[in-house]
This record gives structure tokens, sequence and C-alpha cells, in this order.
């Protein structure tokens, strides 16, 4: 580390700041800010010559004179120590404690920005999680190693649906519990105190390791927090082989960021002023996730997406489907009508559903029944549009059965309670109930032999 | 370092993007940047600087480092072994990789892409003899390269000369030298079992050739609907969620061709990593052997540096046509070009240069098309005809058609695979939308299914969009009014449509038996469902009620035909249609009965 300090900075500008006569500094350097009142600052270089860098700061450059601010080139990447005693504690977006707690020491130091993991050197995920949540373990099953985001939108209850995961997620046959990493960007501080509560209610607070940046804290200082709170799941799940859930709240305050800092760099702006980097860089955070060959860790990971003005194609949240394997999307209808998880299934997916289901994993029917269940939901919600034109007295036999379906899947399949923990064959003899509304010649997409064990009908 | 090295030093770093100051480089040439050694290219020059573009991340790099330029554009390294490899942007092989740098993709890793210690047994090509004049791309020897490939070892396509010096059969590896050629300036080259070519230059060929059959993929909404001949073009568009790469992957599954390269552009490691674990474990439908003989795959997960990902493609199809240039039928797939246009951005927004459509440079369609026209069945120098089938997938933003790279794309393509968020939604796979999608083949790929299957195929198929347009019609009607507005007929027709969705157009990827369909087994689902349409009018004409029909519990096991007989029981489902007809016979004569009982 150089003790040298400049004191050569030549503009400042929102979060930028340039120092001239700097020689060789490194790209993507770490950097501390000493301004007139000896207050500590921290930035990133991020563009480099013989001439001057650019640095972004953190903290912002608020109150800097140029002529009283002193620059110290750190000579290293943003890196954060790590040890088993993180679980139990509270950071900010750089890794600093945010619990008047010491600081973690430890000769374990990781580069935050990691290196993609090498495909070759995956396991492809496939052991179930069981969230205890119908419409996602029976729907859009959740395994081990992936990433599943909660597309939600303003008002909906996307954090009391992630604390339900976090607080009944279980592997089928095995006690053991997951290790949560909790990273909030951008949130107010009666969610980041929801989820707090929720932790310690749960009992599992010794099994957290949270990663905290309010609403009004500095917005650069979210660009680094997934990163560090990533780099501590990777060394709970790869160093210590615990698995590891992380929840990412929320990633819309994170992408708001990045278009802030782009725009203040002069970057091209490409949809709706985001950078065109902003998929490579959501990929980034997300494809840490996933299970490694001969390791008995995994990084299993629920990032929050909101999307502004209940836009699925909102960029956001379409890039994030893109590099997610699946989302789970929440509706403003399902909620109004009072249905606790709102999950709107049709839009809602999990890609690695096939692999961690079915008979040596779940049960034989489930890859079947969950198919026959979207089908009849399509179909059903179909009629139900048909009935708001024409009225239901109009609609034949058949399709008012579709419509009594559609009530009670929303409301006893859908719906639950926020406390209810229901197992996977629970879930799959209900869905069995609900399709046994039809007669067996109707579901053409199970398989006889299952229509003969788990049909309800009197024949 | 040798001599003819050239030297410079790094002036600017702008994250992948750096200047440096090295006189007399050239545009388009590899260099090796700073200590650390990563890998990058030139990709403008002014004056004694020149800007260069890093496949790697330049974390930790500094002003005043070293840059070597290393004499030659991005070149891959061809000969055998490709087969069964995962390479990454770059062609470095990522099984190598993960030994030397562990479970995380470490920088300034140079390994060569084919295996240097392994030994091939190479057998010349009879008749060959000392003081034959060679042509360029002429076929010199073979090496069983994998159970199914035999891989033919030609003369460089720049090179020819006067044969000098031949190695008998034998075993070989990569660096033995297999021959010696007097080039016509007098120069001797030797020949060895691999060559290089740079990636960002089409490999010649002695002419193009028209396709003539289709590739069949066994999937029914593909090859029965819109179906794609080999050495074609094509592009599937969606959404996420729509079902792209369950479409890619099906067809590297179940196509006839002879090889699959399957690039993974800026998409899911996961995904990358399904098909390394059950590739392996397939079986090729046509060979019986496993499927990773014939596959090779090129990974650039998103989560990998941009740069490289803008390479993979090139890296990709590069690959591709020398095996084209072998004789053999290869099909590219691509997943997603909408990312190597995101990367192509990304570059050109980091040079300054100006933006026309979203953020895309001006050059963006010009690129694509040549990309695409790099596709197509040819006269290969030495190896008779072969061809390269290019699939891209596209990634719309917003599932909108109308955006820069798939609108750009469309006008290349041949065949277009819309795919449709409403339809996954509904859960009807795969989601290829029958409205939006189109073939500019339907024509060519009739002469062969009239001539290998059935010679009603056109008709049929023309019978099917048919129905399915008026059902589009009438679901308007519906919606507007109810069914109760429609005729009988119309209703039957409702139901015909709905016979073909779920009876020939859905299917299901996960099922084993479902998962293919041959052209004998497509064709007849088509043919059966139809044919219970036609029957079916004819006694609703009579006044039977359309309830009688759908009641039939017959119907249930049309719709499950596809699943109940795999393609080696044509037979049984001939007998369903029988059934049909008796069925349709006997409600017919009932009919007529009653009928005469009340008169």
């Amino acid at each position: 580390m150089s003790a040298k300090e400049y004191r050569t900075a030549s503009s400042a500008q929102g979060s930028l700041l340039v120092v001239e006569h700097a020689p060789q500094v490194a790209f993507g350097d770490q950097v501390v800010i000493r301004d007139h009142l000896n207050r500590r600052r921290n930035g990133q270089v991020i563009r480099t010559s013989e001439h001057e860098a650019l640095i972004q700061v953190f903290e912002g450059t608020g109150d800097l004179d140029l002529e009283n601010t002193w620059v110290r080139f750190l000579d290293q990447s943003l890196e954060i120590n790590l040890s088993p005693e993180i679980l139990g504690r509270i950071f900010n977006g750089l890794g600093n404690p945010k619990d008047d707690r010491p600081p973690i020491l430890s000769n374990v130091r990781r580069n935050v920005n990691g290196s993609a993991i090498n495909p070759a050197a995956r396991n492809y995920p496939r052991e179930f999680i069981q969230t205890g949540i119908s419409s996602i373990d029976g729907l859009n099953s959740l395994v081990r190693g992936q990433k599943l985001p909660i597309f939600s939108a303003s008002g909906l209850p996307h954090n009391r649906l992630a604390a339900q995961i976090v607080r009944q997620a279980k592997l089928v046959d095995e006690e053991s519990s997951f290790s949560i990493v909790f990273a909030a960007m951008g949130v107010s501080y009666a969610d980041a105190r929801f989820f707090q509560e929720e932790f310690a209610d749960s009992g599992v607070l010794g099994n957290v390791v949270m990663y905290i940046n309010l609403a009004d804290d500095p917005p650069v200082e979210r660009l680094a927090l997934p990163r560090v709170a990533l780099t501590a799941a990777e060394y709970l799940a790869f160093d210590l082989d615990r698995h590891v859930l992380v929840v990412l709240t929320d990633m819309t305050n994170y992408a708001e960021a990045l278009r802030e800092v782009a725009t203040a760099k002069g970057d091209v702006p490409s949809r709706k002023g985001y950078p065109g980097y902003l998929y490579s860089d959501l990929a980034e955070i997300y494809e840490r996730s996933g299970r490694i060959k001969d390791r008995h860790g995994s990084v299993t990971m629920v990032p929050v997406v909101t999307m502004p003005s209940d836009d699925i194609t909102h960029p956001i949240p379409d890039l994030t489907g893109y590099i997610t394997e699946g989302q789970i999307v929440l509706s403003r209808d399902l909620h109004n009508q009072g249905v606790y998880p709102p999950v709107h299934i049709s839009p809602s997916l999990s890609r690695l559903m096939k692999d961690g289901i079915g008979k040596d994993d779940t049960r034989e029917d489930h890859p079947r029944v969950a198919n026959q269940l979207y089908a009849m939901y399509a179909k059903a919600l179909e009629t139900r549009n048909l009935a708001a034109i024409i009225g239901a007295e109009e609609l034949s036999e058949r399709d008012r059965r579709y419509l009594k379906f559609a009530e009670a899947f929303d409301s006893q399949f859908v719906g639950q309670g926020e406390d209810e923990d229901r197992s996977i064959i629970e879930t799959l003899n209900l869905a069995w109930e609900l399709l046994s509304m039809f007669p067996k010649d109707m579901l053409t997409r199970v398989q006889e032999t299952d229509l003969a064990k788990y049909h309800r009908s009197a024949d | 370092m040798s001599s003819k090295d050239k030297l410079g030093t790094i002036s600017e770093i702008n994250g992948p993007i750096l200047t440096i100051h090295l006189p007399g480089i050239r545009n388009g040439e590899q260099v090796k940047i700073g200590q650390m050694g990563l890998f990058g290219e030139v990709i403008a020059l002014k004056g004694e600087t020149a800007l260069v573009q890093s496949y790697e991340s330049t974390e930790g790099v500094r002003p005043g480092e070293e840059v070597v330029g290393l004499g030659r554009p991005l070149s891959v390294e061809l000969g055998p072994g490709l087969l069964g490899s995962i390479f990454d942007g770059v062609q470095r092989p990522l099984d190598k990789v993960f030994i030397e740098s562990g479970d995380h993709i470490g920088r300034g890793i140079n390994l060569p892409a084919l295996d240097r210690e392994k030994a091939w047994h190479f057998i010349p090509e009879p008749g060959l003899e000392i003081g034959n004049t060679l042509s360029p791309g002429q076929l010199i020897g073979r090496v069983q390269e994998s159970a199914i490939i035999e891989h033919r070892i030609m003369v460089p396509p720049t090179l020819s000369g006067v044969l000098t010096e031949l190695a008998p059969e034998g075993d070989y590896r990569l660096d033995d030298p297999i021959g010696r050629l007097q080039r016509p300036e007098g120069k001797q080259s030797k020949l060895m079992l691999y060559q290089h070519w740079p990636v960002r230059t089409p490999r010649p060929y002695l002419r193009r050739d028209h396709g003539l059959s289709p590739l069949i993929t066994g999937q029914r909404i593909l090859d029965t609907f819109f179906p794609l001949l080999k050495g074609g073009k094509s592009a599937v568009p969606g959404p996420f969620g729509a079902g792209k790469t369950v479409v890619q992957q099906q067809i590297a599954r179940w196509s006839n061709a002879d090889i699959v390269i399957y690039v993974g552009c800026g998409e899911r490691g996961n995904e990358l990593v399904d098909v390394l674990e059950t590739f392996p474990q397939l079986q090729d439908p046509y060979s019986g052997h496993k499927l990773m003989e014939r596959t090779l795959l090129v990974a650039n997960t998103s989560n990998m540096p941009v740069v490289a990902r803008e390479a993979s493609i090139y890296v990709g199809i590069t690959m591709a046509e020398y095996y084209r240039d072998q004789g053999y039928d290869v099909v590219m797939l691509a997943d997603s070009t909408s990312r190597w246009a995101e990367a192509l951005r990304e570059v050109s927004g980091r040079l300054g240069q100006m933006p026309v459509e979203d953020g895309y440079p001006a050059y963006l369609a010009s690129r694509l098309a040549a990309f695409y026209e790099r596709a197509g069945r040819v006269e290969s120098q030495g190896c008779g005809k072969g061809s390269v089938t290019l699939i891209g997938a596209v990634s719309p933003p917003g599932g909108d058609f109308s955006e820069p790279v798939t609108a750009h794309t469309k006008e290349i393509i041949q065949t277009f695979w819309a795919l449709s968020k409403e339809l996954a939604d509904a859960r009807h796979y795969p989601a290829i939308d029958w409205v939006g999608s189109f073939s500019e083949h339907v024509g060519i790929a009739a002469q062969w299914w009239h001539k290998e299957v059935n010679p009603d195929w056109e008709h049929r198929r023309k019978q099917a969009l048919g129905l399915l347009a008026r059902d589009a019609e009438l679901s308007r009607i519906v919606n507007l009014v109810g069914p109760e507005a429609l005729s009988s007929a119309q209703r039957w027709e409702l139901e015909g449509a709905s016979l073909i969705k779920e009876g020939v157009l859905q299917q299901s990827a996960l099922d084993p038996v479902d998962t293919f369909s041959s052209p004998e087994k497509q064709f007849l689902l088509l043919d059966m469902v139809l044919m219970i349409f036609e029957r079916g009018s004819e006694l609703i004409e009579l006044g039977i009620s359309v309830q009688e029909l759908t009641d039939l519990p017959l119907m249930a096991k049309a719709r499950r035909a596809k699943q109940t007989f795999s393609s080696e029981q044509c037979d049984k489902i001939r007998l369903l249609m029988e059934e049909f007809k008796e069925a349709f016979s006997k409600i017919r004569l009932e009919y007529a009965k009653f009928k005469e009982h009340t008169q």
C-alpha cells in the first residue's frame, strides 16, 4: 500500500473525481480520499491514463474543495476480509461494519469482483428446495444453485414472500438449513427493519449476514454492495461448505444507481437511459449463483425486482429475465382480491424445475400435474375473459366448470397463509383435488396411470 | 519472445478498451497486454497509437505497462480433437482451463485449443503419391476423430504445390508433420494434422450450391410447418421464457446433421452445463452413438468479458466452415445473436462512435448480414458438398420484434421461427407462433417430403394452416359475442384447430416419446387430425351435434397419440385412424336409422 497522497484533483462532479499527474494508477484500484475536514471517503479508479485518473467516489464529491482534497491510491482492488464470524453481522455496501462492532479480522481476503465460474467447473443444479409455497413448489420449483427472481411492483408483498421463503426453505430429505446472505440496496429503513425482525423472530439471526445500503445512503455504494455480498456468499458456500440462500433486494434500485453513474460518466445510453452494458453488469451478479464440482455448498439466489409502473418489459425486469433461470411474477389483481402470495402463474417460470422434480425427487406425477394445472388455468383464464363479455349465465356447463376451477385455484392453491408450510406431497394432493373437478377425459396432459392413482372421480 | 514481436506501451485504460502506443502494429492484430499477459485485438489505428479491445478483464492493469503485437489476427486451430470439447469465446479449452486455474477462469491463460499430447491414427489418402500436385483444400488423409466422425485432413485453403513427402499410416501427434509440399514459388511447407484460420475471414470454397433437402429436427412445428433447408439461415426470436433455449437444444439433439456446433453467446452458464452433462449420455437417433461425439460447444457465458463474446460467434462459425469443407452437413446454433450485437454496441459506445438505433452502431445491419452469409451449401475445395446451417436465437428487449437486431435479422434469414409469449404463458410448447413465422423453403422441402414421405404433404400443410387461420378469425367472434353465435360447422372448425394444436403442434421436449417425431410420424399425426376433421364435418352436415363428436372417448386418444406411439409405431397410428373411420361410419349408420325411424 502506498502512503503517498496526491493533492492534484482537477475536477469534481457528482460522484466523479479527476486526479492529475498520478502516474501508473491501475485500472480498478481502490482509493481513499481525505477532505478539508479530514473525513474519509472511498473510491475506485474507473479510467486511467498516463496523465490522469478518473475516480468514482462512493460517497459522492459533495462538499469537496479541490485545493484541500488528498487522494491516496491503495494499489489493490476492492477486497473484503472473510471469516465464519461474518454470520450474525451487519455491514455496509463496502463490507465495513454497520453494527458498531469491530471489523472482521482474517487472513482470507477476496476481490469482490470475482471472476466468471468456468462452465466446465459447474454442476447442473438439480436438488429440489421445498419452500412450502404451493405456487412455487408445485409449478415453479426452485432448485439448489438456481437464480430465481421475484418480479414485483410497489405495494405488493414481495418482502413478505421473500421472508417466507427464507424461513421455510429446506431440502426434502435433509434437515440442514440454509445460511442466508441478505443484500439490501436502497431499501427503506422500514423494509430493512422488517427483515431484521423476521430473522430475529425465526431465530436464524446467527445464520444470517446482512449487507445494507438504505435509501438515504450513497447510491454509488449500491454498485459495490451485491458484489461484496456475493463474495461472502461464495466464501460460505465454497470454502465453508454451506448451502447459501442469497436475497437481493431491490435490483431496481441497483440498476438505477448504475444509470446514475453511467450518465455522469457520459456513457452512451440505450433503452430508457440505461447504459448498454446493463445486461452484462447484471449478469456479473446473477451468474455468481450455482453449484461447483466437488464442492459441497451452493449459492441459490432470490433477487427481488420491482417492475417500474408494473411493466414487465421495462429494461430491468426484461434483462433480468434473460439472465435468470425463470421468474416468480406477482400480480396486483390477485393482491387486490386478497390472495397471498399473489403469484401470477402464467408468466412465472422455473427453467431448472424439470431436473429437480419427478420420481426420485418429489413424486412421479409432479411434472405432468404441473403441466396439466397450467393448461387448465390458461383455459380457465380464457373462459373468465369470455364470461366478462357475455356473462357467466351464457356459458356452457363445461365452461362454468373452468370458472369454478379458476376460483378454487386462486384461493386454495395459490392462496395460503403466511405461516403455512405445505409439504410438496400436500401441494400435489391439493393439485389433484382441484384437477378432479374435471372428468378424466379432459385431462390429456397426465398419464392414464396418474388418473387411476390420483383422480378422485367416483368411477 | 522472438525478434519479430512488436513492442509498445499502454497509455490509457477505459474498461475493456485500451489505448496503446505501438508503431507498426496492424489493424486486427492480436496483442498480449501487460504483465498479466491478457489477450486482446487491435480495433483501430490512429497514427502511432492503436485502440485495443481486451478479451479479459483489465482490472489491475496500469498505464506504462508493455504490449506485444503477436503478428496475426484472432485465429483458431482446426484439427482432430475439436469434437466433444468445450471452448471459451477465443477457443481456449475450458476443461484444461479448469485444471489449470480452478473453479473460476483466471486471466492471461495461454493454452492451445487442441491437445498436443494425443496421438491420432492417420491414414494417408490411397493413390496419393510423391510428386503429385496438390491443390488447396485437397484431401490428404483421414483420422477417426470420434466414433462417428472421420476427420478429413486437407491441404490448408491457401496452400498448393508438389507433394514431396507423405507420412505412412501410423499414429501422429498434432505437432508431427505428416507431409511436405513444394510451393510454386519454391519454398517448402509442412503439412500437419491441423491448420490455423483467422476467424473474421470466411473460409474459401469452389462455388455455392442450392439447398436441396430439409434439415429434419424431429420437431413437428419446424419440419412440417416452417422447414429449413440444410445450408439455410434461420432465426428464433422470442422474449425471455418463451423457450428459445429449449428449441435450440432440441435441434442440437435431434437434427439429422453430421456435426452440431452450439455457441452459447452471453447466455446462462447452467444451460451449457446441462448440455455438457446430458449430451455424453444421450443417443444420437441417427448413428446410435453418443450425441457428444458430434457436438462441439463454445461458451461465452453472460458474465464473461464482453469482447470475447463478440469474438465467440466468429470462432464458432469458422469451426463450422472447417467441417463443411470436409464435406459434412453442419448445424451451428448461436444463442444469442442479440448478446453479440450488444457486445458490438458496448465496444462502439466506448469508442465514442455515433449510435443510430437504440444505441447500436450504424454497421450493425451489415455485420449481421455478413455473419449470416457464412451459412450455405457449397462445393468445397476438395471434399465434395458440405453445408453450414445457421440458426440464430434473437432476444428482443421486451419481446418487441421491431427492435433493430430482430428487424435486421428478419431481412437476412430465410426461415423465421417466432416465439410467442402468449403461447408460452398458456404452456403451449414449442411456443412458435404459426401466424408470425415463415419459411421461404416450403417449395423445395415439399419435393423432398413428397418423394420421401407422402405426396399429400404440401396440401395437408396448407389445409392445417388454413384451419388455424380460420380458428383465429372465429375466436375473435367468440370473444365478441360468445360461442352461441357460431354455427355447428364453425364450432367443429374450432374443434379441428384445437386438435391440430394439441395433437400436432404442441410437442413436449421432456416426454421421452414425444420429444422426437420422424417425418413419417409427423405426417401421420397431421393426416389423422385432418381426416377426423373432414369426416366429422360430413357428419355435422348431416345434422349430428358437435357435442356428440367431441364426447367420443376416441378424441382424447387422438390428442394423446403423439406421446402414446413412438416413431417406430406408425402402424398403430394408422390403426387408430381406422378406428376413427369405423366409429364415424357407425355414427352415420345409427343416425340414418334414427332418421328413417322418425320419418
